[in-house]
C-alpha cells in the first residue's frame, strides 16, 4: 500500500473534469424541476446531445460547433417531452422514461458512422505564468473551457434564481402553478423555457463525455450519468451550489476508490466500487435535516381550467 | 386556437380506444422510420406485431410472451401501489436483483437435497430479500426524512455490484471450471421454476403475476388500505385528517413493490434464466415503471401494458434478425409507442375545443 | 413433451425443406451480447459476420440480433432463429452457455458454435482465443518502454480470461525488465467508458507511463493522448487512430477465419463438434502493427516471440513459474495444461493486491 503515490493536487483537477457532464445535466434538471416539472429523460438527451456534438464537430472540425450542436439537439429532443406533458397533459415520469428510451434508439441510429472515429481535440486554456504556478495552476487554469461555462453556470442559475425576477416567478410556478396562474404569469411558457433549457444543458453534457472525456462514440456510452445527475438534484435539495458540491463529491468518491485500488489497499474492490452510491445514501441522511423540500407542484401537470 | 375542455367524467369510450389509436399511429409513425432505412414498412410492422402472435412460429412465440411479460406485470403492479400514494420507489431494478441472490442462495445452500420444502423456502427467501432492500429506503424515509427516489435508485447500483461479487465469489458454481456464474437451478429439481404446463410458458411467476392482479385490485378497490393509499395520493392533507400513518403506508408500499419485485427476481433465476450471473438483471425493474404507467396504475391496464410491452420486445428481435432492423430502431420504436401512449391519453379526460379556447 | 415435439417437428420441416432445395443458401445466425457499434467485442464479431458474407456471398444468407441480453432472451432468439431455418448459430458471449445447450438439444439439425464456454454437444462446438498470447507480445514490450517501471491494468471483472491476461504480460514484462511492477484497476463493468478514461488518469497519475487494458473503449488511450508520455495498446480492436503514440500495438480479436472455415464446412457437410481454441498462429489472435515508436530492437524482440509462438515453439505459461502466494505451479520446462489455464483464478508470483472474489 501507497498513500504517497496519490497526488491531492492532480486529484481535484481531474475531478473538476470528471464531474463536469453530470454537473451540467443536473444544473439544467435543477432549473426544470424548479418550475414545477419532473423530467426523467436526462438520460436520452444527454445520449443524444453526446452524439449531435459528435457528428458536428467530426464533420466541422470545431468543438464549439459540436458543443453548440449538442445543445441544439438536447433542446429539440426535450421539445418531445414538452408536447407530451405541457399539452396532451401526460403523466411526467412516463413521458421522461420513454425520452430515455427514444434517445438511446434515436443516438444508437444516428452514431452508427461514428465509431472508431476519433474527433478532434478541444483546446485547453493555457495562460501563461498562471497556468504554471504550483497547486494553483493545475486546479484552477489548466482546463478546458467547458469545465469553466459548468462553474459559470452554476453561478449565474444560483443568481437567477435567488436574485431576479425571472428567478421569482420560475419559483413561484413551482410551488402553486395556480397561485402563479392567477397572478397572470404564463405558466405552460414559463416551462417550455425551462424544460428547454434543461435539454439543452444535458445535451452539453452529453457532448462533453463524447468530446473531452473519452473522447469518441459508443452506443449507449453515457452509461447511467443521466440517472446520476438526476440523482443530484434531489441531493442538493435543488439548491445550485450543493449541486456543484454534489457532483464533486460524488466524482471525487468514484476517483478515490481508484486511487485506492491502483495505491493496493487492502479493502476488497468490490465495496469499493459500491462506496459512491453508499457514501451518497449517508451524506444525503445526514442533509435530510435540512427540511428545504422539493417544489410543491413538482410532477403535477397543469391545466387552466378557468 | 385549439383548447381543451376537461370532460366532467373521463370518458370510457376514449379510455378504450386511445390504445388502438396510439398503436395505429405508432405504425404510421415507425411504418415512415423503417422506410427511411430502407426497409418494407408493412412488413416490419406485421413482424413486430402480427408474427409473434399469429405468425407461423406463434405456437413459440406465445408461451413466450407470457415469459417475458410476467416480471414486468409482477413488479408494476408492486410499484403502481406505492405511485398511488406518491411514494416513489424507482429502485425496483435493485429489489429484484436481491430477490434473485437470497432466493438463489437458499437453493444452492440445499443443492443437492431433494425435497419439496426448497422452492417454497426459496420463494419465501425471494420475497424477503426483495422487501429487506426495500426497507432501506423506507426506514430512512420514515426516520429521517431522506428522499425514497435517491435511495432506491443508488441501491440499484449497489445490488448491481453485489450480484458481481456474488456471482465471482459465494455463488459460483463451484463445478463451472472458474467461471463466474453459479450453478444452474434448472438442473436441480427441487429449486427449479418450472413450466406448470409444459409448452405454455405458464411458471409459477406468471402465477404470482396473474394473483397479484387480483390481489391488487381487490385492495385497490374493496379495501381500507387501497383507499388510504388513494387518499393520500390524491389529497395528502385530507388523508391526514382521516387518520392514515404517512409512515405505515410508507413501509407498507415500499415494502409491498420490494417483495413482488424480489419475488420476480426469484421466479426469474429459478426458472427461464437458471443461473446467476454478473448480467443477471435486464433491465425489468425499469421497464417496469414505465408498463405501471402505461396501465395507468391499474391492474389490469397494468397487465395490458406488460403483454403490449412483452409484444414488442419480441416481435422486435424477430424484426431484427428476420429483416435486419438494427435494435436502435426497435427502440425507437418502442419510444414512439410510448410516447404515443402518453400523449393520446388526453381525449380519456379532456375534450379537444376549437376555436376560443384559451391555453395558459 | 409437447412443445418439443411441435419444435422437432417444425425443425424437420425446414430440415426436409432445406434438404429438397439443395440450391438455398445456407442460413447463419450470430447472437450478440452487445451493440454492433461498441468498437470492441461485438464489433469484431460483427466483422466476422461481414466475412462470411465476403465469402460466400449469394450462397451464404446471414442474420444477427444485437443486444441480447443473457438467459430467457437468448434462448428465445435462438430458438427463433432455428426456427427460421438458420443452419448454422454463433452464440457469441459466455452467458449464452446454457441456452446454447438447451436449444441445441432441441434442434439436433442445426449446429451450434458457441464462444468462450465449456460445454458441447453433439450439435454444440465451442470456440475461443487465446489472447493471453498476444498479451506476452503485450507484456514484452511493456517490460522494455516502461521508464517509471510502473505498468497500470485496467481490468473489467475477475474472470479467468483477465486474469490469464495479466499473468501473461506481467511474466513477460519482468522477463525483459526484472524491476516492473503492475497496478491493476479493476473496473467492475463491461462497459463504461467514463470509467475507464478515469480509471487510466489515475494509474498515471499514480506513476504508469504504460497501460494495458482489458476494457474496449479508446477511453485510455486518450487519456494517455492527453497525458503525454504514457504508453498504451489497442484492445479488441486495432485502434489506429491512436497510432503511432501513445498506441504502439494491439491485440485484435478476428473472428473471420473461425467463421468462414466453419460455415464452410457446414456447406460440405464436413461439421462436426469440435473444442477450438486458437491464437496467434491461425490469426485469430492478431498483433497490431507495432509502430516506430517502439525501439527497432524491442520491435524485433516482440515479433520473434510472436513467430516463435505461433510456430509452436515457445508456450508463454512456461516454468519456473510460481503462483502469488509463493507455492509452485510449474516446474521448469513445464508448460500449463489448457484446463488450468481456462479456469485461471490465481496471480503468478510478485503480482501484488488480491483477486477480487
Amino acid at each position: 500500500m501507497d498513500l504517497s503515490a496519490i497526488n491531492p493536487v492532480q486529484l481535484i483537477a481531474f475531478l473538476m473534469v470528471a464531474a463536469t457532464p453530470v454537473l451540467l445535466a443536473a444544473i439544467g434538471e435543477l432549473v426544470v424541476e424548479k418550475s414545477g416539472v419532473l423530467n426523467l429523460g436526462v438520460e436520452g438527451m444527454m445520449i443524444t446531445g453526446a452524439i449531435a456534438g459528435f457528428a458536428a464537430t467530426v464533420e466541422t472540425g470545431s468543438p464549439t460547433i459540436g458543443f453548440i450542436a449538442a445543445a441544439v439537439a438536447g433542446a429539440l429532443l426535450s421539445c418531445l417531452f414538452v408536447v407530451l406533458t405541457q399539452f396532451a397533459l401526460a403523466n411526467q415520469v412516463a413521458s421522461g422514461l420513454a425520452l430515455t428510451l427514444f434517445g438511446l434508439g434515436l443516438s444508437a441510429l444516428l452514431g452508427q458512422s461514428y465509431v472508431g472515429v476519433k474527433p478532434p481535440a478541444t483546446a485547453k486554456i493555457d495562460i501563461p505564468v498562471l497556468t504554471d504556478l504550483p497547486v494553483i495552476g493545475p486546479i484552477l487554469f489548466n482546463h478546458d473551457l467547458m469545465v469553466y461555462f459548468g462553474i459559470a453556470l452554476v453561478a449565474a442559475t444560483w443568481a437567477v434564481l435567488k436574485y431576479s425576477r425571472a428567478g421569482l416567478v420560475l419559483r413561484a410556478v413551482g410551488e402553486s402553478h395556480d397561485a402563479a396562474h392567477a397572478l397572470g404569469y404564463k405558466v405552460v411558457r414559463i416551462r417550455i423555457l425551462a424544460i428547454l433549457f434543461g435539454g439543452a444543458c444535458a445535451g452539453l453534457g452529453g457532448a462533453y463525455i463524447s468530446l473531452i472525456r473519452v473522447p469518441q462514440w459508443t452506443e449507449g456510452m453515457t452509461a447511467g450519468i443521466g440517472w446520476i445527475a438526476l440523482a443530484l438534484v434531489v441531493f442538493a435539495s435543488w439548491k445550485p451550489w450543493r449541486a456543484l458540491l454534489g457532483a464533486y463529491l460524488f466524482g471525487g468518491v468514484t476517483v478515490v476508490q481508484l486511487n485506492l485500488q491502483a495505491a493496493g489497499v487492502a479493502i476488497p474492490v468490490e465495496y469499493l466500487a459500491m462506496s459512491p452510491y453508499l457514501i451518497t445514501i449517508v451524506v444525503l441522511v445526514i442533509l435530510s435535516a435540512d427540511k428545504s423540500s422539493a417544489p410543491a407542484a413538482l410532477g403535477r401537470a397543469f391545466h387552466a381550467s378557468r | 386556437m385549439i383548447g381543451l375542455e376537461r370532460r366532467p367524467q373521463p370518458s370510457r369510450a376514449w379510455s378504450m380506444a386511445t390504445p388502438l389509436v396510439a398503436v395505429l399511429a405508432t405504425m404510421l409513425a415507425g411504418g415512415l422510420l423503417f422506410a427511411a432505412l430502407g426497409k418494407d414498412p408493412v412488413e416490419a410492422i406485421r413482424t413486430i406485431f402480427w408474427e409473434p402472435l399469429f405468425g407461423e412460429f406463434s405456437f413459440y412465440y406465445r408461451p413466450q410472451l407470457v415469459v417475458k411479460g410476467a416480471p414486468l406485470v409482477l413488479i408494476a403492479i408492486g410499484l403502481s401501489l406505492g405511485f398511488k400514494a406518491g411514494i416513489w420507489n424507482i429502485g425496483a431494478e435493485g429489489q429484484y436483483i436481491v430477490g434473485a441472490l437470497t432466493g438463489a442462495a437458499v437453493g444452492l445452500a440445499f443443492y443437492p437435497l431433494e425435497s419439496v420444502f426448497v422452492f417454497p423456502l426459496m420463494v419465501l427467501a425471494g420475497a424477503f430479500g426483495g422487501w429487506a432492500w426495500a426497507m432501506i429506503p423506507a426506514i430512512l424515509k420514515t426516520r429521517f426524512g431522506t428522499n425514497e427516489i435517491l435511495v432506491s435508485l443508488m441501491l440499484v447500483y449497489v445490488a448491481e455490484q453485489l450480484l458481481a461479487s456474488m456471482s465471482l465469489g459465494l455463488l459460483k458454481n463451484p463445478e463451472g471450471y472458474g467461471f463466474p456464474g453459479s450453478r444452474n437451478l434448472q438442473h436441480y429439481d427441487s429449486a427449479h421454476n418450472a413450466e406448470l404446463i409444459a409448452g405454455s410458458g405458464m411458471h409459477w411467476g406468471a402465477a404470482a403475476a396473474l394473483i397479484a392482479v387480483i390481489f391488487a385490485y381487490v385492495l385497490m378497490n374493496r379495501h381500507m388500505t387501497g383507499f388510504h393509499i388513494r387518499l393520500t395520493g390524491e389529497a395528502p392533507r385530507a388523508a391526514r385528517f382521516a387518520g392514515v400513518s404517512p409512515t405505515r403506508l410508507v413501509l407498507f408500499c415500499l415494502g409491498m413493490s420490494g417483495a413482488l419485485a424480489g419475488l420476480a427476481g426469484l421466479f426469474e433465476v429459478s426458472g427461464p434464466a437458471g443461473v446467476v450471473s454478473i448480467d443477471f438483471n435486464v433491465g425489468y425493474g425499469f421497464t417496469a415503471i414505465i408498463v405501471a404507467f402505461l396501465g395507468r396504475l391499474h391492474p389490469v391496464g397494468i397487465l395490458l401494458a406488460g403483454a403490449l410491452m412483452a409484444l414488442t420486445y419480441i416481435g422486435g428481435d424477430i424484426a431484427q434478425s428476420n429483416l435486419g432492423l438494427p435494435s436502435a430502431a426497435i427502440q425507437v420504436f418502442q419510444g414512439m409507442l410510448l410516447f404515443f401512449l402518453l400523449a393520446f391519453d388526453v381525449l380519456t379526460n379532456f375534450r379537444i375545443r376549437l376555436g376560443a379556447g384559451e391555453v395558459a | 413433451m409437447k412443445l418439443n415435439t411441435l419444435l422437432a417437428s417444425a425443425a424437420m420441416a425446414l430440415g426436409l425443406a432445406t434438404g429438397a432445395m439443395a440450391d438455398d443458401p445456407t442460413k447463419v445466425g450470430f447472437v450478440y451480447v452487445g451493440p454492433v457499434g461498441d468498437g470492441g467485442w461485438t464489433y469484431e464479431h460483427d466483422q466476422g459476420r461481414k466475412a462470411v458474407e465476403a465469402a460466400f456471398g449469394d450462397k451464404v444468407e446471414t442474420v444477427f440480433v444485437e443486444s441480447v441480453a443473457e438467459g430467457p432472451d437468448s434462448e428465445r432468439v435462438m430458438t427463433q432463429m432455428a426456427l427460421e431455418g438458420a443452419d448454422l448459430i454463433f452464440t457469441t458471449s459466455f452467458g449464452y452457455m446454457d441456452p446454447t445447450i438447451n436449444v441445441a438439444k432441441k434442434f439436433p439439425n442445426v449446429k451450434f458454435e458457441h464462444a468462450t464456454g465449456y460445454k458441447r454437444a453433439d450439435n454444440v462446438s465451442t470456440y475461443s482465443a487465446r489472447f493471453y498470447e498476444g498479451r506476452a507480445v503485450q507484456g514484452t514490450i511493456a517490460g522494455h518502454m516502461t521508464e517509471s517501471n510502473v505498468i497500470g491494468y485496467i481490468g473489467s471483472f475477475p474472470i479467468p480470461e483477465v486474469i490469464r491476461g495479466i499473468n501473461a504480460a506481467y511474466i513477460h514484462a519482468k522477463k525483459v525488465n526484472p524491476d516492473v511492477e503492475f497496478k491493476i484497476v479493476w473496473a467492475f463493468t463491461w462497459f463504461d467508458p467514463a470509467k475507464e478514461a478515469d480509471a487510466a488518469k489515475v494509474l498515471i497519475e499514480q506513476g504508469a507511463d504504460v497501460i494495458l487494458q482489458h476494457t474496449d473503449s479508446t477511453a485510455p488511450q486518450a487519456a494517455a493522448q492527453a497525458a503525454g508520455n504514457v504508453v498504451t495498446f489497442g484492445q479488441a480492436s486495432d485502434m489506429a487512430e491512436y497510432g503511432p503514440f501513445p498506441r504502439v500495438s494491439s491485440i485484435i480479436d478476428n473472428w473471420a477465419p473461425y467463421y468462414v472455415a466453419r460455415t464452410k464446412a457446414v456447406m460440405d457437410g464436413t461439421w462436426s463438434s469440435v473444442d477450438t481454441w486458437d491464437g496467434i498462429a491461425p490469426g485469430m489472435v492478431g498483433i497490431g502493427e507495432i509502430s516506430d515508436a517502439v525501439p527497432a530492437e524491442v520491435k524485433a524482440e516482440a515479433l520473434a516471440l510472436k513467430d516463435a509462438i505461433a510456430a509452436g515453439e515457445y508456450f508463454p505459461f512456461t516454468g519456473p513459474l510460481k503462483k502469488q502466494d509463493g507455492s509452485d505451479w510449474l516446474a521448469e520446462g513445464e508448460t500449463a495444461d489448457d484446463g488450468t489455464l481456462a479456469g485461471m483464478n490465481f496471480f503468478v508470483e510478485g503480482l501484488t493486491g488480491d483477486i477480487p472474489q
